[in-house]
């Protein structure tokens, strides 16, 4: 089929400034199958769970070129794409810029994958030792699936061996234990944070936000509400600063080589941290469009997935910003560390009661401190500033969020 | 139902939002928050998962109610009243 004809490159993408690389442990689709935009195509087990691979675009797969069970270094191809537009790496344009500079940290893609079958196997000559060979035919295996690590990329029987005990394991399986887990994401916690510090000149603003008319507003909404659809003050933030962030789209996206690009969206990555350890911040995608009931529901799904560990790859490649919230564990303020190559990140503390002073009078009332921390080769403290007073603003007027 | 079977609901439902919660470790008498790490998300996944196990409406106002596991069990019990009782 003519608009069939250009095959590209479907490459692992971004999943992060920390994450480097996961271990395919399914394929959900396979050659001949139509994809569309948004399809998972894969799943990708890493530190920060099983991670659903999304492809960008339309077409039909050619050809998958990683086996399961094989590490695969974000860019590395995963498979070959018949697609529609011109011929070229079928990486997102939303992810393309993220991905890059976590690649320069990286030995680059194409070197790092082990050699392994091209996409035509069949017509790869196998060698095999004799032993292999036998053992193989025993078990059932076949040999053209098989690695060879003897001379001349010749099957040994040691291979033969390895093959069948990574087909005995189930998927779930091939994941690393969870302390293994919990100190794979500490040192990439640790990586990003690192070079956060080391390349990103932060500034620092904070704002003390009267809540009384929020947290009022939010009573009586979810006094009308069932359990199943009521709401947390956390969802007003979000969207207040989705709604900031239009206002000031200068915090909004990444700084790559040298220069700012504005997000596609503004996608809020939400700290969430794991039990047992870690911490993740997956994108609420578009949240400056969404009204309170959803963002709140895709909200609660976000922090359910990302605790399961089963996140989707836009999820972790796309947000633009990132907010924390750390107000339930009793903190007055947040100031936090930015996700490269993002440019800023939001920080809340508890709400709770203060003194307040208005009108001549000293009053108790709920006080939030939102912070921001932001990159200062992007943008300057008084962009920051207004940043700031546009989520107040946004947050005196609950109903209109 | 009688207040140990409110009670073993209430530990599984515990369990399901921190597995990693030991259910013999839990007092009765301290606030879960505070012994449990629980945020406010996890809160309202509580009051959600109870709101559907005993089919009972729990206004916000109420939450107070469920902060620690006596208050639990003698909240929800009060709630319940079982159609048959001996």
């Amino acid at each position: 089929m003519k608009s069939w004809d250009i095959v590209g490159e479907f490459r692992m993408p971004s999943l992060g400034a920390d994450m480097e690389a996961g271990t395919l442990v399914q394929w959900l689709k396979h050659p001949g199958d139509a994809v569309k935009r948004g399809d998972i195509i894969a799943v990708v087990d890493t530190q920060k769970g099983a991670i659903e691979i999304e492809v960008f675009e339309d077409g039909l797969i050619e050809s998958v070129q990683v086996q399961l069970g094989e590490k695969v270094p974000v860019g590395t191809v995963l498979a070959m794409i018949h697609g529609t537009g011109p011929e070229r790496s079928l990486v997102s344009a939303d992810t393309a810029p993220v991905a890059a500079p976590v690649r320069e940290a990286l030995p680059t893609p194409a070197a790092a994958p082990p050699p392994r079958p091209g996409p035509h196997e069949e017509s790869r000559r196998v060698r095999v030792s004799p032993m292999a060979r036998k053992l193989a035919a025993d078990l059932g295996v076949d040999v053209t699936r098989i690695e060879g690590t003897g001379s001349q990329g010749a099957i040994t029987r040691e291979d033969v061996e390895r093959a069948v005990a990574a087909l005995k394991k189930p998927a779930v399986q091939t994941s690393p234990a969870l302390p293994e887990r919990v100190g794979d994401m500490r040192a990439a916690i640790a990586t990003a944070m690192a070079r956060s510090k080391r390349e990103i000149p932060h500034y620092y603003l904070s704002s003390t936000i009267d809540m009384s008319g929020s947290l009022a507003w939010l009573r009586a909404e979810n006094e009308k509400r069932p359990v199943t659809e009521r709401l947390l003050p956390v969802a007003l933030l979000i969207k207040a600063v989705g709604l900031a962030l239009r206002e000031v789209p200068d915090l909004n996206g990444y700084w790559i080589d040298g220069a700012f690009r504005k997000g596609t969206g503004v996608h809020v990555g939400c700290a969430i941290s794991l039990r047992g350890g870690g911490l993740v911040a997956p994108a609420l995608h578009d949240a400056d469009q969404m009204e309170l009931n959803t963002l709140m529901r895709k909200l609660a799904d976000l922090v359910a997935r990302a605790r399961a560990g089963s996140l989707k790859s836009s999820e972790l490649s796309d947000p633009t910003i990132t907010v924390t919230n750390l107000g339930d564990q009793g903190v007055e303020a947040a100031f936090g560390i930015i996700y490269p190559p993002q440019v800023a990140l939001v920080g809340f503390g508890k709400i709770g009661e203060r003194p307040w002073v208005g009108s001549g009078k000293i009053e108790a009332r709920p006080l939030l401190i939102a912070t921001l921390s932001a990159d200062h080769r992007a943008t300057d403290g008084h962009r920051g500033g207004v940043f700031l007073t546009a989520v107040d603003r946004l947050l005196q007027a609950p109903e209109k969020l | 139902m009688t207040p140990d079977d409110i009670k073993r609901v209430v530990i599984d439902v515990l369990t399901r939002i921190a597995p990693e919660i030991d259910p013999a470790s839990i007092q009765s008498g301290v606030s879960f928050r505070d012994q449990l790490d629980l945020d406010s998300m996890d809160f309202l996944n509580f009051v959600l998962a109870l709101h559907e196990r005993f089919g009972t409406a729990i206004p916000e106002v109420d939450y107070p109610h469920l902060y620690t596991l006596d208050n639990a069990v003698a909240y929800l019990a009060s709630k319940h009243t079982p159609a048959a009782a001996p």
